[in-house]
């Protein structure tokens, strides 16, 4: 399965991002989240707040992971098609004029991000937008996260190196526009629904 | 007999040390300008002279793909607000300063690093001697004590970022600090050594195992660039 989404990522990234990265974030969120519960239980307040900053990172570490993966399909395959998606396409084409423009605009905020962070199409209300957020920093508030790409170095480099431009041409390849307009039509506990079964 | 001085009493050795601290910007003074553009500076070594603690690959794309893009937005950067400035768009100049900041700090960032490394068969690893060596001591512990906290602090960089051993203009002390991004060590502190936290120092060769590029940085880290910046500073 890993293989999946060659030649636009690499089975090495799709390896190591998920069996190393996503797990190492499921471990130290479950690391974090018992040693809140035992601060919980001896009403340790400090030691509860000095654990909201792994829990914070390490929580949308998983979240933002559970989501990309689950809005990535292989090149070629139905679901690769925006034309699967068409109440999300409308909505695109009203808000950017076209969906090339919105590529074009999501592009540049990716590529303008300092540092590591994600960019992600939202819905916030009856409105998309785009939207980044930093480090792993998972989209909060009213904001239904429609889909998401990582824009850590470890998402792209062994196969593009500095070359950040080019994954971004790519990911366009592998986006899941039927997950991408179910998360649309739903609401954000629909998108949440099956992180909640994982945990 | 100064020596014990500086070690029992800390206020003292403080109020000592930075009696001799005044030159904030020395540390920075090798940043590469010609004719007012930032210019990418030559390492005094061959990519492949890290080796085998970090890969001549990585120093290639580090030095002459990542460094030279903070090198060519910096110099965009700067053109922006001096055409702002000279139409009196104020406005304009003031919204590139997250840019100016981000590829300004990887510019001074990058320089102070390759500055402080070098190759283990020269200067390259081994521990402090002189007087950053009983600074380190004073401040840390140990040097064993001081790598640890290093480390600890470089492990805990949660995303892209930098951590620095700084010298506390105003103590004179010795301290470590963390940097998100490309934020450069600024204010009170002067840098003496920095490591790049950033994936794009280590992926290729390290992968997922940034403990491991942490432990073997220290084979290469140039303690007389370190030793130099502490006591010019």
């Amino acid at each position: 399965m890993q293989q999946a989404l060659e030649p636009h990522i690499s089975t090495q990234i799709m390896e190591l991002h998920h069996s190393k990265h996503h797990a190492a974030y499921v471990a130290n969120l479950n690391n974090a989240m018992q040693s809140h519960v035992l601060a919980v239980t001896s009403s340790d307040i400090a030691t509860q707040i000095a654990l909201q900053a792994a829990i914070k990172f390490n929580g949308g570490g998983h979240i933002n992971h559970s989501l990309f993966w689950q809005n990535l399909t292989p090149a070629g395959s139905a679901e690769a098609s925006p034309d699967v998606a068409p109440s999300l396409s409308a909505e695109v084409v009203k808000t950017w004029g076209s969906l090339d423009d919105f590529k074009k605009a999501f592009s540049t905020t990716l590529l303008g991000i300092q540092g590591s962070g994600w960019g992600w199409l939202v819905k916030d209300g009856a409105v998309l937008r785009i939207v980044t957020t930093k480090d792993q920093d998972p989209v909060v508030g009213s904001e239904i996260p429609i889909f998401g790409v990582d824009m850590w170095e470890h998402a792209y480099y062994l196969q593009y190196l500095n070359g950040k431009a080019a994954y971004v041409e790519n990911i366009w390849n592998v986006i899941n526009w039927k997950t991408a307009e179910d998360r649309f039509l739903g609401t954000r506990e629909d998108v949440f629904k099956a992180l909640k079964a994982a945990l | 007999m100064s020596s014990t001085l500086l070690r029992t009493v800390p206020a003292l050795r403080g109020a000592l040390r930075a009696s001799r601290a005044t030159k904030p910007a020395a540390a920075l003074a090798s940043t590469s300008f010609v004719r007012g553009k930032a210019t990418l500076p030559d390492l005094s070594y061959d990519y492949g002279a890290l080796e085998p603690h970090i890969s001549g690959k990585i120093m290639e794309l580090h030095h002459k793909k990542h460094h030279q893009t903070y090198v060519t937005g910096l110099n965009s950067a700067l053109e922006t607000i001096a055409e702002a400035e000279s139409k009196g768009d104020f406005t304009k100049a003031a919204s590139v300063a997250p840019l100016l900041n981000f590829h300004g700090g990887g510019h001074l960032n990058h320089t102070l690093f390759w500055e402080n490394l070098a190759p283990a068969s020269r200067e390259g690893g081994g521990e402090p001697s002189g007087v950053l060596k009983t600074a380190i001591n004073d401040d840390f512990g140990s040097f064993d004590g001081f790598r640890k906290q290093m480390n600890t602090a470089l492990a805990g960089i949660q995303g892209s970022g930098w951590a620095w051993l700084v010298k506390d203009k105003q103590s004179g002390t010795l301290g470590l600090v963390t940097r998100a991004n490309q934020d450069p060590v600024s204010g009170p502190y002067t840098p003496l050594l920095g490591i790049d936290a950033w994936e794009h120092a280590y992926y290729l060769q390290y992968e997922n195992r940034k403990a491991e590029y942490f432990e073997a940085i220290w084979n290469v880290i140039n303690w007389k660039t370190v030793a130099s910046r502490f006591e010019k500073s």
